[in-house]
């Protein structure tokens, strides 16, 4: 609401460009569901509400009780191993496509087309797809006749984890794969000529050229898979509902969980806060890491 | 020595990439194959031998509602979008075009948005949309989609305007212009390709979008795609064929899209990546 001050003092300067006006739309959206709320989801975790009737503070209550709440510390627990495993995971077999992908070959280009079609399909629609067909009495572990295949990997407690890697991985890798593509093809080709008339062989110019190069490109993307690992919500929410037992209750579940299941909103924004400050600690400290600002130069447009 | 050498990188290089082609190909046959399954067949057959086809279990879909469903995430993403790209173009052509403190600010308050896992603020939207009426609407599902689609869509509009030479504004302004009929004449037409990025970009988004429609709406109405599919899933427990059917269905217009604008689809794709 404090946004449609700022407006006012638009005394039409033509002089200075566009009326601040423009900015009304967006300033409004954006305060009104992305600002507000993060301001208020601190402010809920100080106060008792149902979700349905009136809200009331509560002082530091809510915070006592959920650091104290063991779902809460497997939530960090199960995100933490998540984020960490997808990442590593991931990166391996996204810089591999992202080589191969950047080859001029024909046929590199045409097995590319196919590569983007799991990114097509909504997080439920994939979530829904797996599940059936990781099915135990359907799904595709009866199509080889190898009994161990046919496994219940979904409702054991200790695969269902692992399976969340998998499907995670599968949606986006492609995704994360391109990145690493336009990076590889950036390189200078005569890096590679000069390697090769001083007889280093493809795997020795993998090593020592194109990962040396692309090294930015890691640490950007890294931070992409790791800050994005805090959200996975909807894949988990429909594939397992955190089940069996809490083994796959990561911290955006258990948030959800808690807040529209239990109606115990002041709780659940603990939690949601807990994933704001992991967030943006995180692209913080990969910041940092990669050395130069270059998320921030790359957002300042230079 | 040389040769040998790029002959086995290619062969592993090769290999891995038919691999990964099985890894991504499967899955989706599997998802398509049993969709034209009887119900019948899906507990004795094997899964991934191909069946005599049937249209039933997408019959049994289009009986239950589903046209209704494909209609509200129609009307869901158009809106969403139209707003989106109304919103964050005007906003960027005023960052770019004025060059004060205030436009700064607005700038970088936008831009912190990227860096924030949105997702974790669901519970003061849901209280916000209860307390302006908007709870179990369509306006429920698209006022908080576009608003945090807005940080992204401004950053890739303002990188692109940025690009726009000074000496056409100049151009524009000598002749009379107004800012309105630059804005509209002259960096609408030089920005289109950005801006078809952002609209398939946020549409993609909002098509698939699962968590604003589950906490934001209730009654079957207002049931967007997704939505309806987790539904489906509940309640279809026995049709499998159903269940997939209905996720092809959801991916059909998209696979359409892609299939007639692939470097635009993958252009949009990745436009999360902040390049």
């Amino acid at each position: 609401m404090a946004i449609a001050h700022k407006g006012k003092d638009s005394a039409k300067p033509l002089h200075i460009g566009p009326s601040k006006w423009y900015a009304a739309p967006a300033l409004l959206l954006f305060g009104l569901f992305a600002l507000l709320p993060l301001v208020g989801v601190v402010i809920l975790s100080f106060m008792t509400w149902d979700g349905l009737g009136a809200v009331s503070f509560n002082g530091i209550d809510n915070w006592a009780r959920m650091l104290a709440d063991p779902l809460v510390l497997n939530g960090l627990r199960l995100t933490l191993i998540l984020t960490i495993v997808s990442w590593a995971v991931q990166t391996p077999i996204c810089i591999l496509l992202g080589v191969f992908m950047a080859g001029t070959q024909r046929y590199r280009a045409f097995l590319a087309v196919f590569y983007f079609l799991p990114l097509l399909f909504s997080s439920t629609a994939v979530a829904i797809a797996w599940k059936n067909l990781l099915d135990p009495s359907f799904g595709i572990g009866k199509a080889f006749g190898v009994s161990w295949m046919a496994h219940n990997w979904l409702g054991d407690p200790k695969t269902a984890l692992w399976v969340i890697v998998i499907v995670v991985s599968w949606c986006f890798i492609p995704l994360h794969s391109l990145l690493y593509q336009g990076a590889v093809r950036q390189i200078p080709q005569t890096m590679y000529e000069a390697a090769t008339i001083d007889g280093a062989g493809s795997i020795r110019q993998f090593f020592s050229i194109t990962l040396p190069q692309i090294k930015y490109t890691i640490a950007t993307d890294s931070t992409l898979i790791i800050v994005g690992s805090l959200t996975y919500f909807d894949l988990v929410y429909v594939m397992t509902s955190g089940g069996p037992g809490n083994a796959t209750r990561l911290l955006p579940l258990d948030m959800y969980l808690k807040g529209f299941k239990s109606y115990d909103m002041g709780g659940a924004s603990v939690v949601g806060v807990i994933i704001l400050a992991l967030g943006i600690t995180m692209s913080l400290i990969l910041n940092k890491i990669s050395g130069s600002d270059k998320m921030d130069s790359q957002m300042e447009g230079v | 020595m040389i040769r040998i050498n790029n002959k086995q990188y290619n062969i592993i290089g090769g290999l891995l990439g038919w691999i990964w082609l099985a890894i991504v190909i499967i899955p989706i046959y599997y998802i398509v194959i049993t969709s034209l399954r009887s119900q019948g067949d899906i507990f004795t057959a094997n899964p991934l031998s191909l069946p005599r086809p049937t249209l039933g279990a997408y019959q049994r879909v289009f009986a239950n509602n589903f046209l209704l469903y494909v209609s509200n995430s129609v009307f869901v993403t158009i809106m969403t979008v139209t707003i989106i790209l109304v919103a964050s173009f005007m906003v960027s052509y005023m960052i770019v075009r004025r060059s004060d403190a205030f436009s700064r600010t607005v700038y970088k308050l936008i831009i912190t948005g990227l860096a924030i896992p949105m997702q974790a603020t669901i519970i003061p939207v849901y209280y916000i949309i209860i307390h302006i009426g908007l709870y179990d609407t369509l306006w429920a599902i698209i006022l908080p989609s576009a608003a945090f689609a807005i940080p992204i869509s401004v950053m890739i509009l303002v990188n692109f305007l940025r690009d726009v030479p000074q000496s056409l504004f100049e151009a524009m302004s000598v002749d009379g212009a107004t800012e309105f009929q630059t804005m509209i004449k002259l960096a609408l037409p030089m920005v289109k390709p950005a801006l078809i990025t952002v609209l398939i970009y946020d549409a993609l988004n909002v098509w698939n979008g699962f968590l604003f429609p589950l906490i934001l709406t209730q009654s079957a109405s207002n049931r967007v795609i997704p939505l309806s599919l987790w539904l489906f899933q509940g309640q279809f427990t026995v049709d499998i064929p159903g269940i997939l059917a209905a996720v092809v269905i959801s991916v059909l217009p998209i696979l359409t899209a892609y299939i007639f604008g692939r470097r635009q689809m993958i252009a949009g794709l990745t436009a999360g990546f902040g390049k």
